[in-house]
């Protein structure tokens, strides 16, 4: 159970992630590499920054704005300098790796003895439910200040979903949409769809470094190496969600990310729990989004042959 | 008034496949007159739309719509003054979005878009008003998406959208080519319609000489990036299919003449 918990909370931290891959490839259809850079630079900021003393807060609120900035410089490179979204991408990407070094001073930075918001979470817990409480949830016991961590993570994605289906639905996000649904029409209506793809990616990639700085907070260190994957590991989620909800509407759509990442981490720590080797995880996660990214144009073949006959 | 000056464009200079698409076109066009452009394919009819669309920047000349120059500027900022409805029904609307965003968005252009909604009560109701003058039943479906409509449906909404904040200038281009000929029919009722209402200036590209004869005050013919016919005034008026078609013919035969003296003068002293 303590392992459930801990899958859907780090699934709840990987949502923003979700979210983040959402925006490039589903909103604007721009398949965007520099998610594995920025994810990894919005941990390395925040465990910097943390180990410096910066209150956690605004640590892990500057590891957002590092997000953007690394976002707006692909969207840049693309927009002004009309290279491919995909290279832009991996330009930053790999710009990226460096940069986190020099962010970190090494390959990895360990935050076990360090104030962190999931320490401010359990500091919560042991003042309202007593220090090392246990929770009886169905019949299991849960130590209390897991429940509480999940609780706080919940509310965090949930108030970005919310923020995000607001903005998405403001006269400036409407023209973000319109500019990844049909760019020559909203250029028509007086829309700078450069500035708007800039501000799409950055966007983006503020989650996505969101995300890298909580989980580097939630599992205790920031490593280097770890927004390697992570790119179709989002991909997966979202397509998770869209298998889930087959309804289009912009707050299904965002809902469905976010159930689609928590769903997609517990499949992964059921398979590990079943014994499936680690080291698999990425192989299969990459095998996963392309059978999904191909199966509905074979189902569609597979009917359409049913009919003839 | 748009006025146009001495316009040049050419595509792929310098490569086998150099284009000649405008080739000095002035024009000017006063304001609330509906213009038809006629041309062979290939003519730069719609070449000259996109130029003073924003499209592409010319090579040279300079592009004037209401004493501002327009010339360098991208686009987007020409929208402010330019609607624009395209032969593509599917160019003109986001099709995953619903039928209200869309008309929304289009009730901004060119406008600053800060963080209201876009979809208020106020907005909607205005909304709903404009969509029954189509009669199409569309203003209890504003919520499904655009997508789903055909194409005659969403070529009529672009048109709504293209003009509902008055456009200095009119941008039509080939906007039926791609339609039925009934639906045809009806986007071209309802071009009339908004186009007079509103006392639009219209630059409209089209293939089909009917519209030409029925439509506006002025035809203009193009022919290998030049104007080779204006016709306004009572002359348009008088102006027949047969006339046109006759006026095509000829200008086909110059061409087959040009080719010949061409290949004479090769022979000759080659």
């Amino acid at each position: 159970m303590t392992l459930l918990i801990g899958s859907i909370t780090i699934g709840l931290i990987l949502a923003l992630l979700a979210l983040g891959i959402f925006i490039s490839f589903r909103i604007f259809d721009f398949p965007d590499i520099t998610a594995e850079g920025s994810f990894t630079f919005g941990a390395s900021i925040a465990a910097s920054l943390i180990v410096a003393g910066i209150n956690p807060v605004a640590a892990t609120a500057l590891a957002f704005v590092g997000g953007m900035l690394a976002g707006a410089a692909t969207g840049f490179i693309h927009t002004r300098f009309k290279i491919n979204p995909l290279l832009s991408g991996i330009l930053v990407m790999t710009a990226l790796y460096s940069v986190n070094l020099h962010v970190m001073g090494k390959s990895n930075v360990p935050l076990l003895s360090q104030n962190t918001l999931f320490t401010w979470f359990e500091d919560f817990s042991n003042n309202i439910s007593g220090k090392d409480a246990v929770v009886n949830l169905i019949g299991w016991s849960v130590p209390a200040r897991d429940l509480w961590t999940l609780c706080f993570c919940l509310l965090i994605i949930i108030a970005c979903s919310l923020l995000l289906f607001w903005f998405f639905r403001t006269n400036i996000g409407t023209a973000m949409r319109a500019t990844g649904d049909n760019d020559q029409m909203i250029r028509a209506l007086g829309v700078n769809t450069k500035v708007m793809i800039i501000a799409g990616v950055a966007l983006s990639n503020g989650f996505i470094a969101l995300s890298g700085s909580m989980l580097a907070q939630f599992q205790g260190f920031a490593d280097v190496q770890m927004g390697i994957g992570m790119m179709v590991w989002g991909l997966a989620s979202v397509i998770i969600g869209e298998a889930l909800i087959s309804e289009n509407s912009l707050g299904m759509v965002i809902a469905g990310a976010v159930i689609g990442a928590v769903l997609f981490r517990l499949l992964v720590a059921i398979a590990l729990r079943w014994g499936m080797n680690p080291n698999d995880l990425k192989l299969i996660t990459a095998g996963f989004v392309f059978i999904a990214l191909v199966l509905p144009g074979i189902m569609k073949k597979t009917k359409k042959i049913k009919l003839i006959q | 008034m748009l006025e146009l000056s001495n316009l040049y464009k050419t595509f792929n200079a310098g490569t086998i496949n150099e284009v000649n698409a405008l080739q000095d076109v002035s024009l000017s066009i006063e304001d609330g007159s509906f213009v038809c452009v006629l041309g062979t394919n290939g003519s730069g009819k719609s070449t000259l739309l996109n130029a003073v669309a924003g499209t592409f920047i010319t090579d040279n000349g300079t592009i004037i719509l209401n004493g501002v120059n327009i010339t360098r500027q991208p686009e987007y900022k020409r929208a402010r003054l330019i609607g624009r409805v395209f032969q593509n029904p599917f160019s003109g609307t986001a099709a995953a979005m619903s039928i209200g965003e869309n008309l929304a968005l289009a009730a901004k252009r060119g406008r600053k878009r800060g963080l209201g909604q876009v979809l208020t009560a106020t907005i909607l109701n205005e909304l709903k008003e404009k969509v029954k003058t189509l009669n199409m039943g569309l203003e209890d479906r504003l919520e499904s998406p655009i997508g789903k409509l055909s194409g005659g449906q969403r070529q009529a909404l672009t048109l709504l959208m293209s003009s509902w904040l008055r456009p200095d200038l009119l941008l039509l281009d080939e906007h039926t080519a791609a339609l039925d000929p009934k639906t045809a029919g009806k986007v071209i009722e309802l071009t009339e319609k908004i186009v007079t209402e509103g006392k639009l200036t219209t630059l409209m590209v089209t293939h089909s000489m009917q519209q030409a004869v029925n439509l506006g005050d002025r035809i203009i013919m193009m022919h290998q990036g030049r104007i080779r016919y204006d016709f306004r005034g009572e002359e348009k008026k008088r102006m027949k299919v047969a006339d046109l078609l006759s006026l095509f013919d000829e200008l086909r035969r110059k061409d087959q003449i040009d080719n010949r003296v061409a290949e004479l003068l090769e022979l000759e002293y080659v």
